[in-house]
């Protein structure tokens, strides 16, 4: 296990490369002086030659990817246009809200999503297998955004229940996690139905109700946790994806997280900052599908890496 | 040397005789299928707006009203008139050509460099493949969206930034798709025995590979259309995809946000709109899917 560990997380290290390699070139796609671009349209030139001479860029290209890589390893990802502070001091402050606002939403999308799934699977092509079906299609087909709107009109400004934007209390976090559970319910559900209509079609699902056992109990104990391995990685892909989405929904419901942070850097051209947000995503990203891989071999002892 | 070419030749015959009887069969199987003749449905009238939108409405979708600004759903403005008084329908209308350009823009992009370079990926394998599986590998490091938005970041906004960034997006997909397709179907005895014959490896890739991998790239192409209308009205929902005063569904909804406490049509129908576009492909792609599938019933 240990052994798997080590090698896993060897792994990684390509993938870290990779997205280093895509950030370092991002910013020498753009036209104009790099310098220029990270210090912001209001910098001194002074300014402008120091981080010139900071990024080394009058050295040859691998020289500045291996200063590139140094920085980026000492966490030093340089300081915003905008607001002048260090942008790992700013991710640092919204990290946590996304994270929060991810977990609800994973949690909420898996409460609903599992369930949904298996009583589909159990009673295949009937009324309610229909209706899971159905709003599975609704849920991929419709854009998040939208859907937190439609809440917001609902809830905050016609019933006045929820409030309709910011942090602070239990509520401003229940129609931020379900718009953006929204968003990955329906894969889940969809892929634990599948899982399980094959995993119950197996001979030992037939000897077991031929035992005699409840119905229940096989369901749980033989099949759900046979199917957990392909909805495991659905959860994982998934997790991944509410990062997209939750640049939208922290926007529609000014959600103090990356997303925002990552939107507003955009439309401020604040490059340091898009940079840094990229980085952490692609980080996070990878240390979900990490996660996932070790869950596997908790799940299903018949894994075994080596 | 005679009997060889003969024998090559029958093969060929065979291929696409299959491929024709296995293309009726699937097409039959679709039509049987009510999800997606409801997706069909919806994708005819949606393809009728987009083409339609001059006759379906008169005048310019972009020119402001601001006398008529705000007004509800009414006999003269059906859906109702947005902040600077242009009619919601109208700006619908001719949102969905947008849309359906970029929709069939981005797919574009991914079919024309994802589906080569999938079909080159696994085909010759080795070291190509592992040079190229890594490339992709680093473009996968990031979920779907947020690439789109990296490389809008480079980019920058409009209709032709978008339709880029989306596309460099889905390619990544497209190629681990047509990758894993080819390496099942390079082991076929009918590939072996052109190759043995001495055909060509273009000619192989194209004649014998690419027909067999032609299912699961249609019916992910249908979901990718969808796909690909989502992330672009989320990137103009957000300011950086294409920009006002173009009628855009996602820029739209973007700027009913701030009108929306007092007149919650303006950010109800764009959104509708979506749903419905997207609803189509969704249902296709998976009809189609249902129809290639050999196990299924329908």
């Amino acid at each position: 296990m240990i052994n798997f560990l080590l090698k896993r997380l060897l792994s990684i290290i390509p993938v870290l490369l990779g997205i280093s390699l895509l950030l370092f070139f991002m910013l020498r796609m753009l036209p104009g002086d790099p310098a220029q671009v990270l210090a912001g349209q209001m910098a001194s030139p002074e300014d402008i030659e120091m981080i010139r001479t900071q990024l080394g860029l009058d050295q040859p290209v691998y020289i500045q990817y291996a200063a590139f890589l140094k920085r980026l390893v000492h966490l030093d990802l340089g300081r915003s246009a905008r607001t002048q502070n260090p942008v790992t001091q700013e991710i640092w402050a919204r990290l946590p809200n996304t994270i929060l606002l991810a977990l609800c939403a994973i949690t909420l999308a898996c409460a609903f999503g599992i369930p949904a799934g298996i009583i589909a699977a159990v009673r295949p092509y009937s009324w309610v297998d229909y209706l899971v079906t159905l709003a599975s299609l609704i849920g991929i087909s419709m854009p998040v955004f939208w859907l937190g709107i439609m809440m917001m009109i609902l809830f905050s400004m016609t019933l006045n229940w929820l409030p309709a934007g910011g942090i602070g209390t239990w509520k401003h976090l229940i129609m931020p996690s379900f718009t953006l559970a929204a968003f990955v319910v329906a894969f889940i559900a969809r892929m634990t139905r599948s899982s399980m209509l094959e995993v119950l079609s197996q001979d030992y699902v037939t000897t077991a109700r031929s035992k005699g056992l409840q119905e229940n109990l096989i369901i749980v104990k033989h099949a759900l946790k046979n199917a957990l391995i392909p909805i495991i990685t659905v959860v994982g892909l998934q997790f991944g994806m509410l990062l997209g989405g939750a640049v939208l929904t922290e926007t529609v419901f000014a959600w103090p997280g990356i997303g925002r942070l990552i939107v507003d850097s955009i439309l401020a051209r604040d490059y340091a900052m898009i940079q840094g947000t990229i980085l952490i995503f692609g980080l996070l990203y990878t240390l979900i599908n990490l996660l996932v891989d070790l869950i596997y071999a908790f799940v299903d002892p018949r894994i075994r890496y080596e | 040397m005679n009997d060889t070419a003969i024998n090559t030749k029958d093969n060929n015959t065979d291929t696409t005789q299959d491929l024709v009887t296995s293309g009726s069969r699937s097409w039959a199987k679709l039509k049987r299928n009510k999800a997606a003749l409801v997706g069909g449905l919806f994708l005819l009238i949606y393809i009728g707006c987009a083409f339609g939108a001059p006759l379906l409405f008169k005048g310019n979708p972009s020119a402001p009203d601001l006398f008529n600004s705000l007004r509800p759903p009414c006999a003269e403005h059906w859906l109702g008139t947005d902040e600077l008084g242009r009619s919601i329908l109208g700006r619908i209308l001719y949102g969905a050509r947008i849309s359906l350009m970029i929709a069939v823009g981005v797919v574009g992009v991914g079919l024309l460099i994802g589906v080569p370079v999938g079909l080159i990926s696994g085909y010759y394998g080795g070291k190509t493949d592992f040079v190229i599986q890594r490339f992709t590998d680093m473009f996968l490091a990031f979920p779907g969206f947020l690439l789109a938005l990296a490389l809008v970041a480079i980019l920058g906004v409009g209709l032709k930034n978008t339709v880029i960034s989306i596309g460099i997006s889905m390619i990544p997909l497209y190629v681990r798709l047509v990758r894993g397709c080819v390496l099942t179907v390079r082991e076929e005895v009918y590939v072996e025995a052109a190759r043995a014959s001495g055909t060509k490896d273009h000619y192989i890739i194209i004649r014998h590979i690419l027909p067999n991998v032609l299912a699961p790239i249609t019916v992910h192409t249908s979901l990718s259309m969808g796909t690909a209308i989502l992330f672009a009205a989320g990137l103009g929902f957000l300011g950086i995809g294409v920009q006002p005063p173009t009628p855009e569904w996602g820029s739209m909804l973007g700027s009913a946000r701030a009108y929306m406490m007092g007149t919650p049509h303006v950010a109800t129908f764009p959104g509708v709109a979506i749903f419905f576009a997207v609803l189509s492909f969704n249902l296709l792609g998976d009809g189609l899917r249902d129809a290639f599938d050999p196990r299924s019933k329908i």
